[in-house]
């Protein structure tokens, strides 16, 4: 535990947690959706804008929230025409996304691999104040969002026609949900890093709603496993030195099997109780039957 | 005053004319069901009068606004033809009635013991207040097309569209379904309902279109089963049918809510 007498393992852990909190609270409405792999393109694409940060030597942090903001809206856009090509529109997109960070990154003077590896696995250790400043203001904006905005999104995700005649923005809250996705993803890129960001969105999601009944204790279970996911990552890293992005990603899949293996235990288990039960309540007539017989 | 008013309207789907000339108007207080076949385009009419599908031609209104200014949608109670499919993310009765709520409400309020109130007295009016707490997914297709009215009718919409209510639903869910519209015309609620069978809602309606090949064919009191080619047909479905889709809903919902 003494690790956590460094600063800068309180950094990391702080930003952990804010993303552990943060990624699942909207990462429900993208699986709702059916867009769990959003995340990781609009990932590619925050690429381009720490390539363009570093290329401006402006905060590669800042210019990923603003080119990656500009990639989900364009996505959203595409999806909402609802047309075939959009699947192809979309790898364009990401891959485009993805080429132009590592050509733009190599243009820089800040070029070494290290710094690539450091946005797209994640780079805790790194974290500087600054970064927990930002993190912190994005990830609490999103939280907010997600929360005070659910009983709409909701609807948005789980209907969206209805929501229409609802009279609801509907466009405004897809493009909410575009923007908060970017923002999370880039405010998570120091944390698990740009190709892992996804699976703290949805992961914690896929866990929660093996055992959960409605939407509110899906959201507030996944948030639960997403911050202890966090939390428990950062400290094994530490501990074992891994990269803590995998590590916490690890966790968070670990958790999601120990659930799945646990929730259908206890299935099965259920199945067997009340037949055994029924066994008890069954047996003594029999047994005085027979004890009747043999007197 | 008419609460729908449909003038002269024309839908083309990617070029393809699936409605023409179309004039309806629905009073307040009215109840009328737009039949057809399948195709006939009678969906396709109540979608273009909510502003789900763009009007190529024609004017509506809706309660004397053209629907293209109008705004008072929780007026508008519509319930759709089935449950979107589940994506897997669990969602409770009560959370999918709760979305009724948000066109009076706004989406920035939370909601308050008004709101609680009607979610509760929606879905006892469809006979499903015991079932609040339970997993949509848990529900019959029957069930589940009950929680969607109840999800109308907890926004206490003055007019009800609901497309294709009764089908594929058991016998017990249209008996349910029937005294909950019957309810909501006893309080002044108009509705406007597209189906292919009436079964039960038939003493409900008022006055009966008949969509055919985009255009309306008739429209008077509902035509006499007799008269009516499905009418006798679907009459003898039904008690075949209804044992069966009790057994495949209901057996699994039962041993499921303990989970």
């Amino acid at each position: 535990m003494d690790l956590f007498q460094y600063d800068f393992m309180l950094r990391a852990l702080a930003g952990a947690l804010i993303i552990g909190l943060a990624a699942p609270a909207l990462g429900i409405y993208l699986v709702q959706r059916r867009l769990s792999l959003i995340g990781d393109g609009i990932g590619h694409v925050a690429l381009t804008g720490v390539g363009v940060g570093l290329l401006l030597q402006q905060s590669p942090v800042l210019t990923a929230v603003v080119v990656a903001v500009l990639g989900a809206v364009g996505v959203e856009l595409v999806r909402e025409r609802g047309r075939t090509s959009g699947d192809l529109a979309l790898a364009l997109l990401f891959y485009g996304g993805i080429a132009g960070g590592v050509v733009l990154v190599g243009l820089s003077d800040d070029s070494a691999n290290a710094n690539l590896m450091q946005y797209l696995f994640g780079s805790l250790i790194t974290t500087t104040r600054q970064d927990l400043i930002v993190i912190a203001i994005l990830g609490a904006a999103v939280l907010t969002a997600m929360l005070a905005l659910r009983p709409a999104l909701f609807a948005v995700c789980n209907d969206e026609e209805y929501a229409r005649v609802s009279g609801l923005p509907v466009r405004t809250l897809n493009l909410v949900i575009a923007a908060t996705t970017a923002v999370t993803v880039t405010i998570a890129m120091r944390t698990v890093g740009l190709l892992l960001v996804s699976a703290l969105m949805v992961v914690p999601v896929a866990a929660a709603q093996q055992i959960t009944r409605g939407f509110r204790s899906t959201m507030a279970l996944a948030m639960g496993i997403g911050v202890t996911a966090a939390a428990a990552g950062v400290w094994a890293a530490g501990e074992i030195d891994t990269a803590p992005g995998a590590t916490i990603v690890i966790l968070a899949i670990a958790a999601f099997l120990a659930i799945t293996v646990g929730s259908a235990t206890w299935r099965v288990l259920r199945r067997h109780i009340p037949a055994e039960r029924h066994a008890e309540h069954a047996e003594p007539p029999d047994v005085v039957l027979q004890e009747a017989g043999a007197r | 005053m008419s609460v729908v008013s449909v003038r002269h309207a024309a839908v083309a789907y990617g070029g393809r004319t699936v409605l023409r000339d179309v004039t309806l108007d629905v009073g307040a207080g009215e109840v009328v069901a737009v039949l057809g076949a399948n195709g006939s385009g009678k969906s396709t009419l109540i979608r273009t009068i909510l502003g789900l599908v763009p009007l190529a031609g024609g004017e509506i209104e809706l309660f004397g606004t053209p629907q293209r200014r109008f705004r008072q949608w929780a007026r508008v109670g519509y319930v759709p033809q089935r449950m979107g499919a589940g994506s897997g993310v669990p969602a409770t009765v009560g959370e999918v009635v709760a979305s009724g709520r948000l066109a009076r409400r706004g989406i920035f309020r939370f909601p308050g013991a008004a709101d609680r109130e009607a979610v509760r007295a929606a879905l006892d009016d469809v006979g499903l207040l015991d079932r609040i707490h339970d997993p949509v997914t848990t529900l019959s297709g029957g069930q589940q097309q009950r929680t969607l009215i109840a999800r109308a009718l907890a926004g206490r919409p003055d007019l009800l569209v609901l497309d294709e209510p009764t089908a594929g639903v058991d016998a017990g869910s249209q008996e349910a379904f029937a005294k909950a519209l019957a309810g909501f015309g006893e309080r002044g609620g108009t509705v406007l309902l597209v189906a292919h069978e009436l079964g039960p809602l038939e003493p409900l309606i008022d006055r009966a279109v008949v969509v055919h090949g985009g255009r309306i064919a008739y429209e008077g009191a509902v035509p006499e089963p007799a008269g009516h080619h499905a009418g006798p047909g679907h009459d003898h479905v039904h008690p075949h049918a209804e044992p069966e889709q009790a057994r495949i809903c209901v057996a699994p919902t039962d041993r499921m809510p303990a989970t």
